[in-house]
């Protein structure tokens, strides 16, 4: 009965091509979009975390003044120093690698090529502590590091950029006044989810930095890398409490440094673009109920128009259920045909729109699932009350109606 | 080839149907007392608002009477749900209407076998009667032609074969000739007494032609909601009325 109840309702679609294509319109626009703007928020998301991996997971940084945009008390804030990084390192559990770091910006000049990058004075750890790789050369020996030795390693856009496609190895630079031979590059890294470029950089050992092209013994920023196993939030709480040591804060008193969790980063921003996919996808779900109200107007139209048929129906032995149900299903036919060819369009724009924006296909059958559900219920709840009109028609009404 | 013990397919006794209350009620039946046995061939024929239509529809379990009782088979049509009637037509009753009332962009076979599809019958059993009953009117060769390609009396063989695939026990014809020219009349009305007499369907036709009705055994005449007359009929052949 059922099969035959879905046979009827798809003769009768095709019988009407144009004016089912019309009806289903509706259905196809709400499903499209709900589609396309979920594989967009999703791509986005996994974008994003994609590029906090390449951060450096667990990673913790530690940073003067108070918590973000406090630039006011920053310059008050005293800097680290070298014995803050070592303090990190012996005496905080759950970590894998400590790395200071004192940045600036400084022209890197080789030959007649010419470049403002970002000098980062820092030790052998800084490498394992965001997680990158040498492409080529070595790391930072320790003689170098204690001596402070004029030795760099180049990420790769400084390196395209002075040196083309040569072999930087063993060349010098020149760093502000300093003479730096290149023992080391690195593995492209590519966009951070800030936008800035991770590759644009040079590393130098931090007494180097201090040293020669600085001219103090500052530490800006500490970076710390907490084992998988650690929960990053009580490294973070053990830092900031060996910190407040360290730096005298007396009970109370508002601490002068800041210890950011980049995992807490990615996830406001997992949280936002999540929240940005389900308001659109709220949006697009109130044009679903449009589309269902299309329906139901149609079907109204469509049982108004085919009162004879119905009264034909009653006459040769169908029951008031028959015709409800054969109502029902043409209407749930029409909405799940829209859901699919929605689903098909909304698949093929949101992969043609994460390419189009560089973000990532992530195949998500739960929301392809719960939008054809969603159309077929559609369906149902609007092709109710037409059906049940129809169901509800005096067989000799129906019969004499012109 | 009557048999007196047999209950009458039809018995209508003391039957009244009134539409609407107060002042606008219409009593459209005023006490109707009908018996119609297994075989038969009846006209019924009366001035319109004589009542015949109303009693056609009770007759044909499209509606029930606001008293007396219609019994079908010896069973209470009066005292039934509206479904139970669905089912009485379904697996009793044949309809032909005046205006055929095929379903449009709809091929013959596939009108013919609608009945069969609230029967639950899968396609195969009833793509063969269907196909059985269109060659049973005489258009065999035309299952695949929807109703805009045929003539007036090949849509109402196709209503016929669609009326008889269920292989009613009486068969309503309300009409039938209605839309029709005198020729494909004569033809239809050939082929329904032909269906009463080998198959042995018994027919009630509603009808205001007289020679129309002169084919058939038995004429009941309505005026006024009431039974007018019931007189027997020699049945007419227009072969013969035209010689």
């Amino acid at each position: 009965m059922f099969l035959n109840a879905l046979l009827l309702a798809l003769r009768e679609i095709r019988r009407n091509a144009l004016r089912s294509a019309l009806t289903i319109l509706g259905i196809v626009i709400g499903v499209a979009s709900v589609i396309t703007m979920v594989t967009i928020g999703e791509g986005a998301t996994a974008q994003v975390q994609a590029d906090m991996q390449k951060l450096g997971t667990n990673l913790l940084q530690v940073f003067r003044g108070q918590g973000f945009g406090g630039g006011g008390a920053r310059s008050a804030a005293p800097p680290f120093t070298i014995d803050d990084v070592r303090a990190i390192e012996q005496e905080i559990t759950g970590i894998r690698a400590v790395a200071p770091s004192l940045n600036s910006s400084t022209q890197a000049i080789f030959g007649n090529a010419n470049w403002s990058t970002q000098v980062v004075g820092t030790s052998d750890k800084y490498l394992e502590v965001r997680d990158w790789d040498l492409a080529s050369g070595r790391n930072f020996a320790d003689t170098e590091l204690r001596s402070g030795a004029a030795v760099c390693i180049l990420g790769d856009t400084v390196k395209q950029e002075l040196f083309g496609n040569q072999d930087p190895l063993g060349a010098n630079i020149r760093l502000q006044k300093v003479s730096c031979q290149v023992i080391g590059t690195l593995t492209p890294k590519g966009q951070s989810g800030f936008g800035q470029n991770q590759d644009d950089v040079v590393l130098v050992p931090l007494r180097m930095m201090q040293r020669r092209l600085v001219g103090n013994s500052d530490v800006n920023a500490i970076l710390v890398s907490a084992r998988d196993t650690a929960s990053t939030a009580k490294v973070q709480r053990d830092i900031e409490r060996l910190m407040r040591e360290r730096r005298k804060i007396r009970e109370g008193a508002v601490d002068d440094f800041n210890v950011r969790d980049l995992q807490e980063i990615t996830s406001a921003f997992t949280n936002s673009s999540r929240v940005m996919t389900t308001l659109l996808s709220a949006v697009a779900a109130v044009s679903l109920v449009v589309g269902g109200v299309g329906i139901m107007n149609i079907m109204l139209v469509s049982v108004t128009e085919r009162t004879r048929e119905i009264g034909t129906r009653l006459a040769v032995g169908a029951m008031a259920k028959d015709v409800l149900l054969q109502f029902l299903v043409e209407a749930v036919t029409l909405a799940a045909l829209g859901g699919v060819i929605g689903i098909v369009l909304g698949l093929t724009a949101g992969i043609l729109a994460n390419n189009a924006f560089n973000v990532p296909y992530v195949f998500n059958p739960g929301i392809i699932l719960i939008s054809f559900a969603f159309s077929a219920a559609v369906g149902i709840v609007f092709g109710y009350f037409p059906a049940r009109r129809a169901a509800r028609l005096d067989p000799i009404e129906a019969l004499r109606h012109e | 080839m009557k048999n007196p013990a047999a209950p009458p397919i039809i018995e209508l006794s003391q039957v009244t149907k009134v539409y609407g209350e107060g002042e606008g009620q219409v009593r459209a039946l005023r006490g109707i007392d009908l018996k119609i046995d297994a075989g038969e061939f009846v006209s019924v024929m009366g001035p319109s608002g004589s009542g015949k239509s109303t009693c056609m529809n009770i007759l044909g379990c499209l509606d029930t009477p606001t008293s007396g009782t219609y019994r079908f088979l010896g069973a209470p049509v009066g005292e039934m749900t509206a479904d139970q009637r669905a089912l009485l037509r379904r697996n009793y009753l044949g309809f032909v209407f005046q205006g055929f009332n095929l379903l449009s962009r709809t091929t013959a076979l596939e009108n013919v076998e609608l009945p069969l599809v609230y029967r639950g019958l899968n396609a195969k059993e009833r793509r063969e009667k269907a196909r059985r009953a269109l060659a049973e009117v005489g258009l065999s060769g035309r299952e695949t032609h929807v109703p805009s390609e045929l003539s007036g009396g090949q849509q109402q063989r196709v209503a016929i074969a669609r009326a008889i695939v269920s292989e009613p026990k009486v068969l309503f014809a309300d009409e039938p000739t209605g839309n029709l020219d005198t020729a494909t009349s004569n033809d239809i009305m050939a082929l329904l007494t032909s269906l009463n007499e080998e198959r042995g369907i018994t027919i009630v036709m509603v009808t205001h032609e007289p020679d129309i009705a002169a084919w058939t055994r038995r004429i009941v005449r309505f005026r006024d909601g009431l039974i007018e007359s019931d007189t027997i009929n020699k049945p007419q052949r227009a072969s013969e009325g035209i010689e």
